[in-house]
């Protein structure tokens, strides 16, 4: 193929070298990108569709001022010039942020939020903004408005979700680099089934300015990248205090990229690494099961110590968290009104509707069966009379999360787990079955409960399907750096016996590119 | 039933057949330069949504942060009231629909307020010139963002028949504070005043905190009468009603009059009390049903997850407790103490609204004794002749400081002085300058004044005769003569001193 797939396939520490040595521009960069999403991308109808909205324009006005920095011998960081794709819910002034959702359409925000104000201010051209289960609702993407993502490692398949878009776009070499948001799982399971790196960072670690909630209190913004480092890089870049978010951290994040440099040394020793008693047997599939056993002997290998650790209360883990997210989504939601922005529908044979008739018209029509669904049972549990049986209970059960994540931790270092119990399902699977849906997040949802940070690594094929197994890796609040030392021994290992990373098979190109079309 | 509302029971046969509670809930409009959660201006009488942004707009994806100065001003309304103060609370969300509300939930405090448990003596004047104080029960005093202001466009003004309806959101996001009592009962007929005298002091307070515009009319502070009438000596609560929109200290009273009449005509004719919100119309004088509400309404309460809980260290409060305006109370019994005043003359300086008026006076250099006897008489009087408050009369303390300068420095008299108040309520200038154009200064031309002396003399032999046989008494009337022929502009004394001199006595 030409150069332009050439520069896709690299990662994003690889093109921040070569643009810094000039064996490349910012524009050359850029363009390979847009072609290789014209090429592959396609649409609901066929093809990756992992985007909602390309910014060709955008994109190469930044790429073009990136390298007028770098000419001048000022580039703004590291990362100056390579191009970024960002999740649909990231509010990004000027381009439209849907949210996956009809009653968002062609709603263009008139604000940055903070995480891509700083990729902005960092010179990371925007490709686009990334699909997603409709308000991140949703492990497979398959809930979006606009028609699901598919999974370059088999176009048949989810991408996850509810970040299957950016996951997809990142190992379909449609980007380099992109942001995600994770509330159960949203980063980490849609990386683990298409092969990528995705971290939810410590709550509190990144800024929410801009990211339109699910649930406030779990949502947390990530990196969605194919490398640990990568990773890293993205991670510092976009982290860090806003005084705009009262929930973020005031205080300097730890060295990421210095423990992903020295993880991928391959030396863990004196590491104790807790494997979640909880977190692995029924219901993982033996080929998850079996490449995470590989994983943790490699983890052996490179000197750590691995113990069984188990936390009793992360078999609650779900049923809490089916209570809280919907809770807070409920009240997040009732601002899509048709009254100041997005969609509005009138109702039909009212001749003078009310502003209430609007609305409800509105939200019948603007949203989605999944989000009606979570909005019915946030509704209920807040609801006086049952509020003390499910949200009071659903928090108690929050803190006996905690309290077991703070056992564990006494214990180990890090605590590990297979970050989805399955590779990822074909379309439609389960998507009557929402039960069966949410089982995906199993292994997932403790962190975001207690706000501890975690990391999928691809750890391999599983044998019976080829698809892409995940490793999780779960540290201490604000410890993130040890899932980026972790991370990124693994992955040196990993490689070394694979011979470099595994990449999916040829997508075909030249596809239908209409828009609109639902699957 | 609505028969029955049209037809009040007399204000008397009510508190004949029933005890009234009262309950207060006032919003106070805080004058901090910026909004609840965002940086906002807060300034009244901007453009519509000229002062708004992705937080008070309710945008997708904006979050909000917490004004620290906000903060600051509930913790001093909360410790000026008495109130104990929470070491820790959260902002809760108040979930339901409104177009006005751009979140559609309302960033409130629900079960964890910044402030409880307080209190405030309120003083009523009874009609024997005596004061009564009542002692209201704060529950709570919470943190909460104001809405936006819907305008309904049509012929009825109201949101029912209006052609189409605008959304002003500058007002959305203006941190309040809402100070809720408990129940106040024991009040029986003084129940309005109660109410009426409660809100007046709170917005007194409110005043001397610095805190808020404290505008009535501009909807800086915003009172909702609750009421409920329980049968005589029972000691229960009865279902209680909510009045909105009562913008005036005089609309405080009279809705909870009228409630009360109207409470009593349906529990009289065998009905009951349904608990409803209803709003107050300051032009007939009446309440009308509003929506049903409140317990029945589920707002489903939880804790604001985009916030972190406010959590005020205790030398910041006592830091706060130390700014705080002295209370009422002892300000009164310190004043009473530096001036030397009795309890009469004390409560009728309160009684007259004149505490501060005649602390200014006396601060200018006037005597407790002079300062008090100018404003509770001459000037009580005039504030009195023309219905208006003491205050609203046009005669400043500096003005009166003045006045009686001039008196003590015998260029006036007392009763020229009150001339001086004349011209100064006439707007004629200064005191000196209203001496001077009305040509009020005592004569001191000895010449002038021995002559007039001399007349009186000779017109009142029969007086002037007893003053000769030693009657120092019967010189009053010579004096009087004397000043009636100099129209007052003569020091008194002086002449005296020459009717004696003249007469040889
Ligand atoms: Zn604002």
């Amino acid at each position: 193929m030409s150069a332009g797939q050439d520069w896709t396939t690299r990662t994003a520490a690889e093109l921040a070298d070569a643009l810094a040595a000039g064996e490349v521009t910012s524009v050359e960069l850029t363009q390979a990108h847009l072609d290789r999403i014209a090429a592959v991308d396609g649409s609901a109808i066929e093809g990756v569709h992992a985007f909602l909205h390309v910014d060709a324009e955008g994109a190469l006005a930044a790429a073009r001022a990136s390298d007028e920095r770098r000419a001048a011998g000022s580039p703004a960081t590291f990362l100056d010039g390579v191009p970024i794709a960002v999740k649909d819910v990231l509010t990004t002034e000027g381009m439209p942020t849907t949210c996956g959702s009809r009653i968002l359409e062609g709603w263009v925000p008139p604000y940055d939020a903070t995480v891509v104000a700083r990729l902005r201010a960092a010179g990371l051209p925007i490709l686009g903004k990334t699909n997603m289960d409709e308000f991140a609702m949703g492990s497979s993407t398959e809930h979006s408005a606009y028609g699901p993502t598919r999974n370059p490692w088999d176009l048949e398949r989810v991408p996850g979700g509810s970040g299957g878009g950016s996951a997809a776009a990142v190992a379909a070499y449609e980007a380099p680099l992109a942001l995600g948001t994770d509330t159960g799982g949203s980063i980490r399971q849609p990386g683990a089934v298409t092969g990528t790196v995705g971290v939810k960072p410590t709550y509190g670690g990144v800024s929410r300015y801009g990211l339109v909630a699910m649930a406030n209190s779990l949502d947390q913004v990530g990196p969605v990248t194919r490398t640990v480092l990568d990773a890293a890089l993205l991670h510092e870049l976009v982290g860090g205090h806003d005084p705009r978010d009262s929930t973020s951290v005031d205080q300097p994040l730890p060295d990421l990229v210095g423990a992903a440099r020295k993880g991928a040394t391959g030396d863990l020793s004196g590491l104790r690494v807790g494997v979640v008693t909880e977190l692995q047997g029924e219901g993982y599939q033996a080929g998850v099961q079996a490449r995470f056993t590989e994983s943790l002997d490699l983890l052996v290998a490179a000197g750590a110590e691995v113990v069984e650790v188990s936390c009793p209360q992360f078999v609650h883990a779900l049923a809490a968290y089916y209570v809280l997210m919907p809770s807070e989504a409920s009240s997040n939601l009732a601002k899509f009104d048709a009254m100041r922005y997005g969609l509005r529908v009138l109702p039909e044979g009212v001749p003078d509707p009310s502003a209430e008739e609007v609305m409800r018209a509105t939200r019948d029509a603007g949203f989605g069966d999944e989000v009606k669904r979570r909005i019915i049972l946030g509704t209920y549990a807040l609801s006086s009379g049952y509020y003390d049986a499910y949200y009071g209970q659903a928090q108690k059960v929050r803190t006996l999360i905690s309290r077991d994540f703070e056992a564990a931790f006494a214990q180990v270092d890090v605590l590990v787990s297979p970050t989805s119990p399955t590779t990822a399902f074909r379309l439609g699977e389960k998507l009557d079955d929402p039960l069966a849906m949410y089982l995906n997040d199993l292994a997932t949802i403790p962190a975001n409960l207690a706000g501890v940070p975690g990391i999928s690594v691809p750890a391999g094929l599983a044998e019976e399907d080829g698809l892409p197994v995940g490793f999780q890796v779960l540290a201490p609040a604000l410890a993130d750096d040890r899932l980026y030392r972790v991370g990124a021994a693994l992955e040196a290992a990993l490689h070394a016996r694979w011979g470099g990373p595994l990449t999916p098979p040829e997508l075909p190109a030249g596809l239908d590119r209409r828009e609109g079309a639902s699957a | 039933m609505s028969a029955a509302t049209t037809t009040l029971v007399p204000f008397e046969d009510v508190l004949a057949t029933y005890d009234p509670a009262l309950g207060l809930e006032v919003h106070v409009e805080l004058n901090s330069a910026t909004k609840m959660f965002c940086g906002c201006p807060t300034e009244f009488g901007a453009d519509p949504n000229t002062q708004v942004c992705p937080t008070c707009l309710g945008l997708p994806g904006a979050m909000p942060a917490v004004n620290r100065k906000a903060v600051e001003s509930a913790i001093r309304i909360g410790l000026a009231l008495n109130c104990e103060i929470a070491e820790w609370c959260r902002f809760a969300r108040k979930n339901y629909f409104y177009p006005d509300m751009p979140k559609n939930f309302q960033t409130s405090q629900y079960d964890e307020p910044i402030a409880f448990e307080g209190w405030m003596d309120v003083t009523v004047p009874t009609e024997d010139g005596e004061v009564e104080t009542y002692r209201v029960e704060i529950e709570r005093a919470h943190m909460e963002e104001d809405t936006g202001k819907s305008l309904h466009v049509g012929t009825s003004g109201r949101i029912h028949g209006a052609d189409y309806s605008l959304v002003d959101y500058n007002r959305a996001g203006i941190p309040l504070i809402e100070i809720v009592t408990k129940p106040i009962v024991g009040a029986g007929a003084r129940a309005p005043e109660v109410a009426k005298a409660y809100v007046a002091q709170l917005r007194d307070l409110i005043v001397a905190l610095g805190v808020s515009d404290a505008r009535m009319d501009q909807g800086s502070i915003r009172a909702d009468v609750n009421l409920s009438l329980a049968p005589k000596g029972s000691g229960v609560l009865g279902t209680r009603t909510e009045t909105k929109n009562v913008n005036s200290l005089r609309s405080v009273e009279r809705a909870v009059r009228h409630e009360m009449q109207r409470h009593a005509a349906i529990l009289g004719g065998g009905g009951s009390i349904l608990q409803e919100t209803r709003h107050w119309h300051e032009d007939t004088g009446v309440t009308t049903s509003g929506r049903e509400k409140s317990d029945a309404e589920d707002y489903r309460y939880f804790p604001e997850p985009d916030l972190v809980p406010v959590a005020p260290s205790r030398e910041w409060v006592e830091e706060l407790r130390g700014t705080l305006p002295e209370n009422p109370t002892q300000r009164r019994a310190r004043l009473q103490a530096e001036w030397g005043y009795s309890d009469l003359e004390m409560r009728d300086t309160v009684g007259a609204g004149a505490l501060t008026l005649v602390e200014e006076t006396i601060a200018a250099g006037t005597s407790p004794a002079a300062a008090r006897k100018w404003w509770l008489s001459e000037l009580a009087r005039r504030a009195n002749d023309a219905g208006v408050e003491l205050p609203a009369l046009g005669v400043t303390p500096t003005q009166v400081a003045a006045v009686q300068a001039l008196v003590e420095g015998g260029s006036i008299n007392d009763k020229l002085a009150r001339q001086v108040f004349d011209g100064l309520i006439a707007g004629e200038g200064t005191p000196e300058e209203v001496v001077e154009k009305r040509g009020l200064a005592i004569v001191s031309d000895e010449g002038a004044l021995s002559e007039a002396v001399d007349d009186a003399i000779a017109a009142n032999p029969d007086v002037a005769a007893k003053i000769r046989d030693g009657k120092v008494a019967a010189a009053g009337a010579l004096i009087g003569a004397v000043m009636k022929q100099m129209r007052g502009q003569a020091d008194a004394g002086r002449v005296r001193e020459l009717i004696l001199e003249k007469l040889g006595s």
